[in-house]
């Protein structure tokens, strides 16, 4: 197992007019056993980067260390690295024997071997059953756990693992979920995981690295990133419903932007902002109003039981000092009392 | 039931446009060719008699129907295997992103818009050891270039047919074989290339399996284009060098100029009835013999 550096990564595609920064000067540092999530929404760079730790892109400027060692010139190969992506990429010729033991193979492995360690790894993933048949005969969920297997097969020192659960339903998503963490606790593995699906990043990540064009926005343990977002943009990106970031003015008379996470707005009589419901969503576990406070949309998380403000109401919403969260209204960044 | 056949009036007129044509072009003459295969006809080609359909035995075990037979076989072989492998080959050359890609892919696939004609006569003019260019360059190598050039050595005419064959259908299975390859998700090169996988063992791991079906298609296709070639046999060597005819395949025989059996329709049509169950028999042992080792992806 290993460490993985990133030093100032940065990754430009095309040339000239046409040339798109896909990663902007990104540096990461992902320790051993760590469980670290890539996190932003399509476009971010999330992907490139992990593509970058793989082998498959060379960064423009920036240098990868695996371990110690600069493998900015080390192929996929001489990398350790496994890699199991959105599609899984499974051979749809091979058996599920042959794709796992694929990786063995490309080294060089006796038959005997690969065919051992093979049936060891689809073991631990509940394939075992499943090993002579092709991809094609397999589920959404056993042909992830194919693609898993193929990668832990050979023990690599870095895992990547690009949105692997994106194709699978929800329920099916839950479970792998959990399995997934259960991995990462057996193999004792270090995990660089890309998600759009920031409940994959609260739930599974021992670390969050919260991308948006190209830029590292915070890094943390999914915690800090949710009590403390350091930005504007992490604010609102992480928790459902999102933050409240409210305009100059209305919250405090300050120049500063305001945001507060919609379970900890409450109603009061007359201190705070003024509102009015425009509509209320009940949720079975909690309910949410929907309200506008001058024109600007704020969501108020209360719970099942509360006593709800009908639609139309004019009410006021205040929030306690802890959970008020300021930003620069020009740089969007922390502003920390 | 009654509403069937109430339909019936307009579906025949539906059907009428592809019926006529299919029964004009293709089903008449092909029983018509039966009925012709077991005529015997005059040198004239005019007066026709009776051949019984123990002709159709007696031609297949002729000599001369099988000499053909085993020229066109020979024919395929050279030219399907070879065909393949230089298709597969400069498709997978031309499926890289590099800068000017798109000049060689216009230049592999252009035989495509080449005709049998004039590829024959681009490769009988290379191979004239009078005024060709190859000759002059390459006898060094291959005296015979020169004396007495390869379309009248018997022993190279047939090899130096199946090199324009292959050459004019280049195009074609290079187009096919790029537009398979362009079908294979790319993650499964990266995901092979990050295993660890060689350039080698990508081809033939990734590449190889994944064009099966492709591959399959396509020998069909230039097998059966080979047992009907025609074009550059006519052209290049008229069925010669005599006396071995080393290049007088089935089709020639059927209809080319200096066959031997140029008038007589009756032995020309059972000639090609033969060679449609032939090719028949060829297609179906293809399909059924590779199916199962080509894998479908969905």
């Amino acid at each position: 197992m290993a460490q993985v550096r990133l030093e100032h990564i940065t990754k430009v595609f095309g040339e000239g007019d046409a040339a798109v920064t896909a990663v902007d000067d990104v540096s990461i540092q992902i320790d051993d056993r760590d469980f670290m999530i890539l996190l932003g929404p399509s476009g971010c760079g999330k992907s490139t980067l992990l593509r970058i730790v793989a082998g498959l892109e060379a960064p423009t400027r920036g240098e990868v260390f695996i371990g110690e060692k600069n493998v900015n010139d080390v192929i996929p190969k001489l990398r350790d690295v496994a890699m199991v992506f959105q599609s899984y990429a499974l051979y749809p010729h091979k058996t599920v024997q042959a794709n796992i033991e694929f990786p063995l193979k490309a080294r060089g492995e006796s038959k005997a071997d690969r065919s051992a360690k093979a049936k060891i790894a689809a073991e631990s993933l509940g394939l075992g059953t499943y090993l002579d048949r092709k991809p094609g005969q397999l589920s959404g969920g056993q042909r992830q756990r194919v693609a898993l297997a193929r990668a832990i097969v050979r023990q690599p020192a870095v895992f990547c693992m690009d949105e692997p659960l994106s194709n699978l339903d929800a329920k099916l998503r839950g479970e792998t979920r959990a399995e997934l963490v259960d991995l990462h606790r057996r193999l004792e593995a270090t995990i660089l995981y890309v998600t759009h699906d920031q409940v994959e990043a609260m739930t599974m990540g021992t670390r969050v690295a919260v991308m948006d064009r190209g830029q590292l926005q915070q890094i943390g343990t999914p915690q800090q990133v949710y009590a403390k977002p350091e930005t504007v943009f992490v604010a609102r990106f992480i928790g459902t419903p999102p933050m409240n970031v409210m305009p100059l003015g209305l919250f405090e008379r300050s120049e500063v932007l305001v945001g507060v996470r919609p379970e900890h707005l409450r109603v009061v009589s007359d201190s705070g902002v003024a509102a009015t419901v425009r509509m209320v969503e009940q949720l079975g576990h909690e309910t949410l109003v929907i309200c506008d406070a001058s024109g600007t949309r704020v969501v108020v998380r209360q719970d099942a039981d509360a006593v709800v403000p009908p639609v139309g109401e004019e009410i006021h919403l205040d929030a306690g000092e802890s959970h008020r969260h300021r930003f620069d209204p020009t740089t969007e960044r922390r502003i920390e009392a | 039931m009654r509403r069937k056949w109430r339909e019936l009036p307009i579906a025949a007129g539906m059907l009428a446009p592809s019926a006529v044509v299919l029964g004009v072009f293709v089903v008449y003459p092909l029983v018509r060719a039966v009925q012709l295969g077991h005529l015997r006809c005059d040198a004239t080609g005019k007066r026709c008699r009776e051949g019984g359909w123990g002709q159709y035995i007696d031609v297949f075990r002729s000599n001369e129907f099988q000499h053909a037979l085993a020229n066109t076989a020979r024919l395929a072989l050279m030219t399907v295997p070879i065909g393949l492998a230089l298709g597969v080959g400069l498709a997978v050359l031309a499926d890289k992103q590099l800068r000017g890609i798109g000049f060689f892919r216009t230049v592999f696939a252009s035989t495509v818009a080449t005709s049998v004609a004039v590829a024959s006569l681009v490769w009988f003019v290379l191979l004239q050891p009078e005024v060709g260019v190859l000759p002059d360059l390459l006898h060094g190598l291959i005296p015979s270039l020169k004396h007495p050039g390869l379309l009248r050595d018997p022993g190279t005419a047939l090899p130096a047919v199946a090199l324009s064959s292959i050459w004019a259908s280049l195009g074609f299975t290079f187009i096919v074989i790029t537009a398979a390859l362009q079908g294979i998700p790319r993650e499964l090169y990266e995901s092979a290339l990050v295993d660890g996988a060689g350039g080698w063992m990508r081809f033939t791991n990734v590449t190889l399996p994944m064009l099966g079906p492709t591959l399959l298609f396509t020998s069909v296709v230039l097998t059966t284009r080979a047992f009907q070639a025609y074009g550059e046999i006519a052209l290049l060597t008229g069925g010669g060098p005599d006396p071995e005819r080393p290049t007088q395949t089935v089709p020639y025989l059927i209809y080319g100029q200096n066959s031997l059996v140029k008038n007589d329709i009756g032995l020309k049509s059972s000639a090609a009835v033969l060679l449609f169950f032939v090719l028949l028999v060829l297609a179906l042992v293809q399909f059924r013999g590779l199916d199962k080792r080509v894998h479908y992806a969905r």
